[in-house]
């Protein structure tokens, strides 16, 4: 399963003794050539792009230049969106850790005993990856409008003003980050627990843990691998998700995201060295926190 | 305390399963939603949003881009990464680790990034931006999604079989196309899934690169402003029960099959 | 036929003869095999035995052709096929993990060799196979439908249906529970006379390979220790490693005092041990003889002198397990370490307490000679799991020796 990317569990089966052979060779090339046409140079035309300066003459073209400045610019003018994109995703994998972990458990070792309802239990964890990204962020959009059921309800108990929006808030953007990427999260945790020996509760019940002692000492630390796994695939495409916060779907004007500037700035404004230097910076920022993150739960081997 | 713990997961878990489930129904029954100007308020029940999906012509069009892109993405994806998740598991080479990382890195990447970065690129090299550039993008970030699923695959599969193949005289060929790719089989399928299901639903790359190309995400993100015909939730809903009844056949036989072994053992 | 063809059509009429010259086999980092030389004649069912790691896993590939030797020549029938890919050679493998392909049937399997190479009525062909390991009720089946014996038989049938010139079994019946490998055990040496092909067996059970085999080799770290009929082996093994591996030996180290004609006398600790010379590998200096524990006699009493026995003792019974039709005593002697003897219960007065005073002897027919020396300490089989009246004999009889020195 492609979920368990980050967890690097499929190598452990590998064959100790690989051979040396031509065909390694005719295997590999197509397909690390695509990856360095397509992955590997679109870096070096962002480093350029990010790096020029507008035509004098001509709106919307630009010229090959050094003009670091542009990354100054942009830092002074989108921090804002760049500190609520970390918050916004950090929160968001706070929230599908504290939904996510006690679904993957349920499902991996509640459940153990009964296959079918195990499968069904997975099934539904990835039915929403099978409607559109789109479709269910705007279905919770009109769940949340303001003459939708949620809002009803909350102004009839007197908890919400009438007639206060509940989308275009932070709450509704974290909300919807949360719900969209919750079966990244639950699918690596699952799948270490998945293999989880059950005789390991027991065995720790038998040497006098109660049943939280157990989990905290013994089931916890053997899932942190899933953990990390989950928490990395969620940040990362949370952190750069321009749906959620976009004001046609759950966000505002007060709620844009650094995904939503890269956009405006390279597909509305055509202001591409803007967008390639954003763009640049959130991935530098992500491999520091991806390196940083993976150092210090002593998991190196996980790619 | 141990029972409240039992109780308590079964409640939170269902909860949390109601939770996966709401935007889903609601979207299904808003594609019978016999709907005026916006598809936002019920106004009553109907078939003709399924019954005449193409009277939207934008849905219809844009359904078919999809679809044919997502094909298209598939096998290029499937085909390559295959190759590559083969000669990862088998065979010793230099690079080893930098191959690795080069596969790995494009799904750490933010989609934003990934999008602006082929944009910028096809910009440079001056290449207009339609149907091909979407192929190309998608082929892409389907490509490490299709290497790690196969090679999990490849780790699983006992080196003896295939030695049990050239023992008994089959040439390298042969061992491959009989004893090799059957059983790779499954795993290739489950990525040329996951691939498909990847491109089909991935509305950021491809904003970056379609040009004036409409892909059937980028349709819902650019009605989303003035309001969705139901024909489009329609065309969502039948995906997904197409999809759900895959997974369902799937699962269905596999525990089948494993009932059938565990009787006859 | 030539070299790089599969072979086609005909089968071997009988077993060929394997032969391996000077043949190495390098991994990065590691020796796999030295310089090995081995004749397998055809028609003999040839058992490699050695532990785990000695090589002989690697042996068995180099002769399938799925690893290629560092150095040396691989010949079956005369023909060398050092060169020759594995799908090109006439021998096939019956694996350990059996590695029947799960995705086609019994049948399919069976057949698999057959059509590659082309056969006519394959599918005939592969029904007698099957028919002979009596398993033709299943044919349509898939491998994972069949018990753990019954795809061992289907792997041997897969692999004895080609007729190959040599058949390779690597420890087939591993995975086995001990009845169904006895029984497996009978079976295929049966199927190997019925076939007449040359079977060779790699296996890490001595009493699999003694039983099975008409020639027994001895591996270790790469090399061949001795090679010879089961019975040879264990009645005179020429090394340590042999003595130890290939059943239990007694084994005492000490400097030749007297070479006469017929035999030499070793002086261990300073009893006297008399060895035929023709059972002595080496006749001067310090040598390591040995005995068998079920050649060993018990006395109450020291024996009366007979020049055709070695005597030693007094020692103390340190430990007796009874196991129906025969007993074993682990007796401690002193400089000697622990000696352990089998005795038949043929009659209920010859039983021995832990505790008895004891004295050994046994025929000096019986006592070898080996070409090297053993470690130190005679090493007994069941040293590491010594009981805890055993240590404290022990002790006593070292605390009692240090006071005696003092």
């Amino acid at each position: 399963m492609a979920f368990t990317a980050f967890s690097g569990t499929a190598q452990a089966a590998e064959p100790a003794v690989r051979k040396r052979s031509p065909i390694a060779l005719l295997l590999l090339l197509p397909g690390m050539f695509y990856l360095i046409l397509f992955f590997v140079t679109p870096f070096f035309s962002l480093i350029i792009t990010s790096l020029q300066e507008p035509d004098p003459l001509l709106f919307g073209e630009f010229n090959n230049a050094f003009n670091w400045q542009n990354y100054v610019i942009v830092i002074e003018t989108y921090w804002e969106q760049g500190l609520r994109s970390i918050g916004f995703a950090a929160l968001a994998t706070l929230f599908a850790l504290l939904i996510g972990y006690p679904l993957a458990y349920f499902i991996a070792i509640t459940l153990r005993p009964f296959p079918l309802l195990q499968a069904l239990g997975l099934v539904l964890v990835i039915a929403p990856f099978f409607i559109s990204f789109l479709l269910r962020t705007l279905a919770w959009k009109q769940i949340f409008a303001t003459e939708g059921p949620v809002a009803g309800i909350l102004s009839s108990v007197g908890i919400l003003e009438p007639g206060t929006a509940i989308t275009g808030t932070a709450f509704s953007v974290v909300f919807g980050l949360t719900y969209n990427f919750i079966p990244f999260m639950v699918l690596p945790i699952y799948s270490i627990l998945a293999t989880f020996d059950l005789r390991l509760i027991e065995a720790g019940n038998d040497l006098y843990g109660s049943p939280a002692t157990t989990f905290r000492t013994v089931t916890l630390p053997l899932s942190a691998v899933g953990v990390i796994s989950g928490t990395l695939l969620t940040f990362i495409p949370a952190v750069g998700d321009y749906i959620n916060a976009s004001r046609d779907f759950l966000g505002s004007a007060d709620t844009t995201m650094i995904g939503n500037v890269i956009e405006a700035n390279f597909l509305v404004l055509s202001n591409f060295p803007a967008a390639a230097a954003l763009s640049l910076l959130l991935m530098a920022l992500i491999l520091v926190l991806v390196g940083f993150y993976v150092k210090r739960s002593g998991t190196e081997d996980l790619l | 305390m141990r029972g409240f713990g039992k109780w308590a997961i079964w409640v939170y878990s269902g909860m949390a399963f109601i939770f996966l489930l709401i935007p889903i129904v609601y979207t299904i029954v808003f594609s019978f939603n016999d709907y005026r100007r916006t598809n936002i308020i019920w106004t009553g029940f109907t078939l003709d949003n399924w019954l005449n999906v193409c009277d939207a012509q934008d849905v219809c069009r844009s359904f078919g881009n999809s679809l044919f892109i997502g094909l298209v993405a598939t096998v290029l994806a499937t085909t390559l990464g295959t190759m590559i998740a083969i000669a990862l598991v088998r065979y010793r080479f230099r690079f080893r680790n930098t191959t690795t990382l080069l596969i790995f890195l494009p799904m750490a990447t933010p989609e934003v990034v990934l999008g602006a970065g082929l944009a910028a690129q096809f910009l440079q090299a001056g290449v207009p931006k339609g149907l091909l550039t979407i192929i190309l993008a998608h082929t892409l970030f389907c490509l490490s999604f299709v290497i790690v699923t196969v090679r999990a695959r490849v780790a699983s599969l006992d080196p003896a079989l295939e030695e049990a193949g050239r023992d008994l005289y089959g040439n390298p060929f042969q061992v491959f196309w009989r004893v090799t790719f059957p059983m790779l089989l499954p795993g290739i399928i489950a990525a040329a899934l996951l691939s498909f299901a990847l491109s089909f639903d991935d509305f950021i790359i491809t904003n970056f690169n379609r040009g004036a190309e409409v892909t059937f995400p980028s349709y819902v993100y650019t009605a989303a402003a003035r309001g969705i015909p139901a024909e489009a939730n329609v065309i969502a809903s039948a995906v997904f029960f197409l999809a759900i009844a895959l997974v369902l056949i799937a699962q269905v036989s596999a525990a089948v099959r494993r009932r059938q072994l565990a009787k006859a053992g | 036929m030539t070299n790089n063809e599969v072979p086609q059509g005909g089968f071997a009429e009988a077993g060929a003869d394997l032969e391996l010259v000077g043949i190495s086999k390098r991994f990065p980092g590691f020796t796999a095999i030295e310089e090995l030389d081995l004749t397998i004649p055809a028609g003999s069912f040839f058992a490699l035995l050695g532990p785990s790691g000695c090589g002989k896993t690697t042996t068995l590939r180099l002769i399938a052709g799925l690893e290629e030797p560092t150095t040396g020549r691989i010949l079956i029938g005369g023909r060398d096929v050092t060169a020759t890919k594995a799908y090109q050679r006439p021998v096939n493998t019956v694996f350990q993990s059996y590695a029947l392909f799960p995705n086609m049937t019994i049948m399919e399997n069976v057949a698999f060799g057959l059509k590659r190479r082309g056969i006519k009525n394959a599918d005939s062909l592969a029904h007698e196979a099957l028919q002979l390991v009596e398993l033709d009720h299943l044919a349509a089946r898939k491998p994972k439908q069949l018990s753990g014996g019954q795809q061992q038989r289907v792997a041997l049938a897969r692999a004895v249906v080609n007729r190959p010139a040599l058949l390779l079994l690597d420890e087939p019946l591993g995975a086995l529970d001990l009845k169904l490998r006895r029984q497996m055990q009978v079976e295929l040496k049966d199927i190997q006379s019925e076939v007449g092909l040359t079977f060779l067996h790699v296996t890490h059970d001595q009493e699999e390979a003694m039983t099975m085999a008409d020639t027994v080799a001895v591996m270790n770290k790469g090399r061949i220790e001795q090679m010879g009929a089961p019975q040879d082996l264990y009645e005179l093994p020429k090394t340590a490693f042999v003595a130890k591996f290939l059943g239990q030996s007694n084994l005492f180290t000490g400097d030749v005092v007297t070479t006469a004609k017929s035999s030499i006398v070793v002086d261990a600790h300073g009893t006297r041990i008399e060895v035929p010379t023709d059972r002595a590998q080496l006749h001067n200096g310090r040598i390591t003889v040995g005995v068998r524990p079920e050649k060993v006699t018990l006395h109450d009493s020291a024996p009366k002198a007979d020049s055709s026995r070695n005597v030693i003792g007094p020692g103390r019974i340190t430990d007796v397990s009874f196991s129906g039709v025969s007993t074993q005593y682990e007796v401690t002697v002193p400089h000697h370490g622990a000696i352990s003897v089998f005795a038949q219960n043929t009659s209920i007065s010859t039983l021995h307490r832990d505790g008895d005073q004891v004295w050994l002897s046994w025929s000096v027919g019986h006592t070898f000679g080996l070409a090297d020396e053993a470690e130190a300490e005679p090493v007994s089989r069941f040293h590491a799991d010594l009981d805890t009246s055993m240590i404290a004999v022990q002790s006593r009889k070292d605390l009692e020796a240090e006071l005696e020195e003092a």
